[in-house]
Formats: C-alpha cells, structure tokens, sequence
C-alpha cells in the first residue's frame, strides 16, 4: 500500500433538518458541489466516487448524484454500514487513493428521514389469521419488542449506558443529562444544526421521558442533510495551489472496525469494544494521543452513548466518564471539547450523511473557519461514528503544515 | 387443556419447569440464543444445549415509555445476568416502573405469563424475570 498521506481538500455539509422541498439527490449535489466548490477543483478532477445512503441502499445514490452533477464515468462505490456509512464512503475513497488508483475523489453520504419515528422494532408484520408458529433463528411465534425487553434504539443505548454505570460509580440520569445539556448549548452557535435552542437541565430531566435515563431532549432527531468531502493525495496535493495546500487537512489516521464477539454482544450490542478498538487503532497509526486532541465529534446518537464513549476514546480516565462531565471537561471551554457542532443530540442524525459531517466540523475548526464556535487554534481533532450491527468508524485529522 | 407454544424456542416449557435453554459452543463455551451456523467466538460447528439459570442479577435496565404500537408501556427491559453463566434480555414484572424500585445489582428471578392467544386458541407462553424477594 501506497505510504502517501491522504488529505482533505474540500468539504461543505447543508444544512441539517427537514427539507421537504428538496429530495435526497438535490441534498446529495448540494453537499457535492459545495465540497468541489470549497477545493477549488471540479467533477471532471475526481477519479472516485464514494456515496454512503443507508435507507436508499438500493437505489444507486451515486449514479443518481452523477446524473446532476457530472457523469464522467469514474467508479462508483454505493456504501451502507449502518451509522457508519458516511465515514464508510469517505474510506472507500481513502483507501482507493491509498491504493494508488486515483488521486482525488469525491466522499458523499446523504439520508432524507423525515419524521422516522423510532428506529430499530423490526419484528414481524401482521398476518391475515393469528396462527403461532416459529419463525427465524429465535423460532418467535410473534413480535416480541417490549415483551422480551426493547430492542428500540432509545432503550437499547440507554441500556449500554446503564451498563457503564452498573460496572463505573458517579453516573446516573443527571450525568446523562448533562451531556445533553452541553450539547444544546453548543449548537446555539452552529447555524447548520437542526436545533439551536439551549435548554436547562431541569428542562432536559423533566422532558417527555423515551427511554429512562433518556429523555426527548437526550435523543438524536430523525434528519434530513448531507455532507460532502474531496480527498486528495499528498503528491497531487502539492502540485496545487499555495491556498488549496494551507487549507488542506490531514487524514492522520482513518480506521473502521466491527464488534468482535464479545460475552454478551449477541443479546445486547457491545458499541464499547469494537470503539476501543478503533480508537486505539487510530492513535497506534497516527501517534497522536487523546490528551493531544483539540476537539472531539463522537457518536451521541443518545446521551447515555456520549458519556460511555469519553471513556471508550480514552478522552477521560477509565471509569471516570460521570466524573469528567460533572467537571465539564467536554464542554467547548472544558479540556477536551466534545460536539461542539451540537452532536447528533443537537445538530441531528441524517444517518448516511453523518460521518461526513463529523469531519466537515472537525476540519473546519482545524482551518480556523468556525466563526462563533472556533475552537481557538484547533490543530488535531477526532471524528467517531457508530452504527448498531456494528461497525465503527474512527478518524484522526491534522491541521496542515504545509 | 389449552394448547400452548412457546414464545421463542430457548424459552423451554415442555421439559420439565419452563427455562432458558442456551446453545453452548463446544470449543469456547460461547453461548447463544438462536440457531448458528458457526460459533462467532472460535469458528467452531459443535454446540450442546445448555440449560441455564432462572435467577440472576440485573446489570443494566432502561423503563420504556414510548413503544411500539400495541404493547402497553411502560414497561422495564434488562440485562439479566445469569447465576452460573449468560446474560439475557428480559422485561422486568411484579415491579414499579420507575428508578426508585427497579435497582443496577438487583437479583432476579424467571417467572412466566401469556404472551397471547392465536386464532386457534393456542397461547404463547413468554418469560420475564421479578424480583426475588
């Protein structure tokens, strides 16, 4: 494999919310075009295409995308890998780069959810006549969400944080909601967040609860947007132009994982393991360590999922998750900030497109162009997404020094 | 008599009293709940049925307010640990649904309801787990 270092060139994400006069390709081209646009290159110089939409697996996003943007006839890679599929677009371009097949493509995940309800039921549809018989690999003679416990995605993540809590002390509900409460309030300043109202943490307690611990205010909305990143390689990067090379960003470490078996990950999903693993992955690779990181964007699908994985990334000492809350060390003033976009508590969750928006806001702090939520002097951040199934995917970027 | 199925096929009723039957992994001991084509832990196609605990210890617990259609909430989920090995996804019954009486550490025991009746009278036996004292 090429030892080249991969860059990111350009990168734009729209805005996140409901767009119910724009379909999933007018968002997909908007990101696309707002990335090529933001690296000062054109489809025509893109060699790859990598196109991660996790509801609309099937249906040829990219090709689609290329329809409106600029058929050339380049590879396309439609990705879906769960929450992980933005950041799973972005490394099919990496290791196509890597690989020494092309040296620049083009990394977009999109997703249009309107409002999905809750995700994560499953289970069987109605039959015309009620006759019990066993079905599939439990042999279930019916649907049995909420009769052998919940496997919706609130209960699910609010279990995996109960289990931190049972096995680390200092963490309860008021742990849990503080990290909403952090995440509201940074995304007061990120225009492109679906929400930007802050909420006290009585308010976030006493919302409807969903989950226990997991109030409304503590879950991630169903979202509508896209993100967009062109990637470039080293070589080729410095060809450019003296403004596209300062500008770059570098791809310090781009790592995906799945869950390894693990004592109980058949009967409740192990999101911690397969995290560890990527994390420590990725600081192996790019020698950064935690303590060196200038700002964080992690997978805070819930609230009881970000407090669980300051401790998987190594961001806290273990087992002190409730402890660095409860001292703000993830607030964007606090030691290392930690979804200062808003997170998807805040910000949203437009499932495909979120990985590339966790590394839209991490590389825009680390150009210094964040406006009123510049992280002062951001020079190394940490991106971390992860879907249920499960896949992780953790990268690490780097201001440029060239 | 009315005739009755099981809800799921590890919950076992017609072999003495109702429990959970596991599929144990020979090579690693791993266990599972549904069938497998090999263990996830070592790659090996040899597995036993291993019955397991009814009593256990609450590890983790979420109290659903917002469900699915049809089945009333609120309901409380949990992760049982079992005494002597596995862990299962279970409701909690015969208890308040609220924090101040479901307990992280709380030990558990099986107990059983139906779970529903078919067009044809049949009833689906389900499990859950109650506290044990």
């Amino acid at each position: 494999m090429s030892t080249d270092n991969v860059w990111i060139l350009g990168t734009h994400m729209t805005k996140f919310g409901r767009h119910p006069g724009s379909d999933l390709i007018d968002l997909a081209s908007q990101s696309a075009m707002g990335a090529l646009k933001d690296a000062a290159v054109t489809i025509h110089d893109m060699e790859v295409l990598g196109c991660g939409s996790l509801f609309n697996a099937q249906a040829g996003v990219g090709q689609q995308l290329q329809k409106q943007i600029g058929q050339t006839g380049i590879p396309v890679y439609n990705v879906a890998n769960a929450c992980a599929t933005g950041a799973t677009a972005l490394r099919t371009v990496y290791l196509t780069i890597k690989a020494g097949e092309a040296d620049m493509g083009l990394a977009v995940g999109v997703e249009q959810m309107g409002k999905g309800g809750l995700l994560g039921a499953g289970g069987m549809g109605d039959r015309a006549r009620k006759v019990y018989e066993p079905k599939g690999r439990y042999g279930s003679v019916m649907q049995v969400e909420g009769l052998l416990g919940t496997g919706l995605m609130p209960g699910v993540f609010a279990q995996a944080g109960m289990e931190y809590a049972y096995e680390n002390g200092g963490v309860g509900f008021e742990q849990f909601a503080k990290v909403a409460e952090k995440n509201h309030a940074h995304s007061t300043l990120n225009p492109l967040a679906h929400y930007q109202k802050q909420f006290t943490l009585d308010e976030i307690m006493g919302a409807d609860m969903m989950s226990y611990p997991n109030t409304l205010l503590m879950c991630c909305p169903n979202t509508d947007g896209s993100a967009a990143a062109v990637l470039v390689s080293e070589e080729k990067l410095r060809t450019l132009s003296r403004e596209q090379q300062e500008r770059a960003v570098k791809i310090s470490a781009s790592v995906l994982t799945t869950d390894p078996w693990t004592e109980r990950s058949s009967v409740q999903p192990d999101v911690n393991t397969l995290t560890r693993n990527a994390a420590k992955k990725a600081y192996d690779i790019s020698g950064v360590d935690p303590k060196d990181l200038d700002l964080v964007e992690l997978h805070d699908c819930f609230a009881t999922a970000e407090l669980i994985h300051y401790d998987n990334l190594g961001l806290c000492d273990p087992g002190t998750a409730g402890e660095w809350i409860d001292k703000r060390g993830p607030w964007r003033d606090g030691e290392i900030p930690v979804n200062v976009s808003g997170g998807l508590i805040s910000k949203g969750h437009p499932i495909g497109a979120t990985g590339l928006a966790n590394i839209y806001e991490v590389a825009t702090h680390l150009r210094g162009e964040a406006g009123d939520r510049q992280i002062p002097d951001a020079k190394v951040g940490l991106t971390h997404v992860i879907g249920l199934g499960s896949a992780c995917g953790v990268h690490i970027l780097e201001k440029s020094a060239l | 008599m009315t005739k009755q199925v099981a809800i799921v096929d590890y919950f076992v009723i017609d072999n003495g009293p109702a429990h959970l039957e596991a599929w144990e992994a020979v090579d690693s001991g791993a266990l599972f709940f549904d069938r497998r084509n090999a263990d996830a832990a070592s790659g090996g196609t040899e597995f036993k049925r291993k019955q397991l605990s009814d009593t256990g210890v609450v590890r983790s617990f979420t109290i659903v307010q917002r469900g699915v259609p049809g089945v009333p909430v609120p309901y409380i989920s949990a992760l049982v640990d079992l005494d002597g090995g596995g862990c299962v996804k279970t409701n909690i019954s015969n208890c308040p649904p609220d924090p101040e009486h479901v307990k992280l550490g709380m030990r558990v025991k099986l107990t059983t309801f139906i779970a529903g009746t078919d067009d044809d009278g049949t009833e689906a036996v389900a499990f859950a787990f109650e506290p044990a004292n």
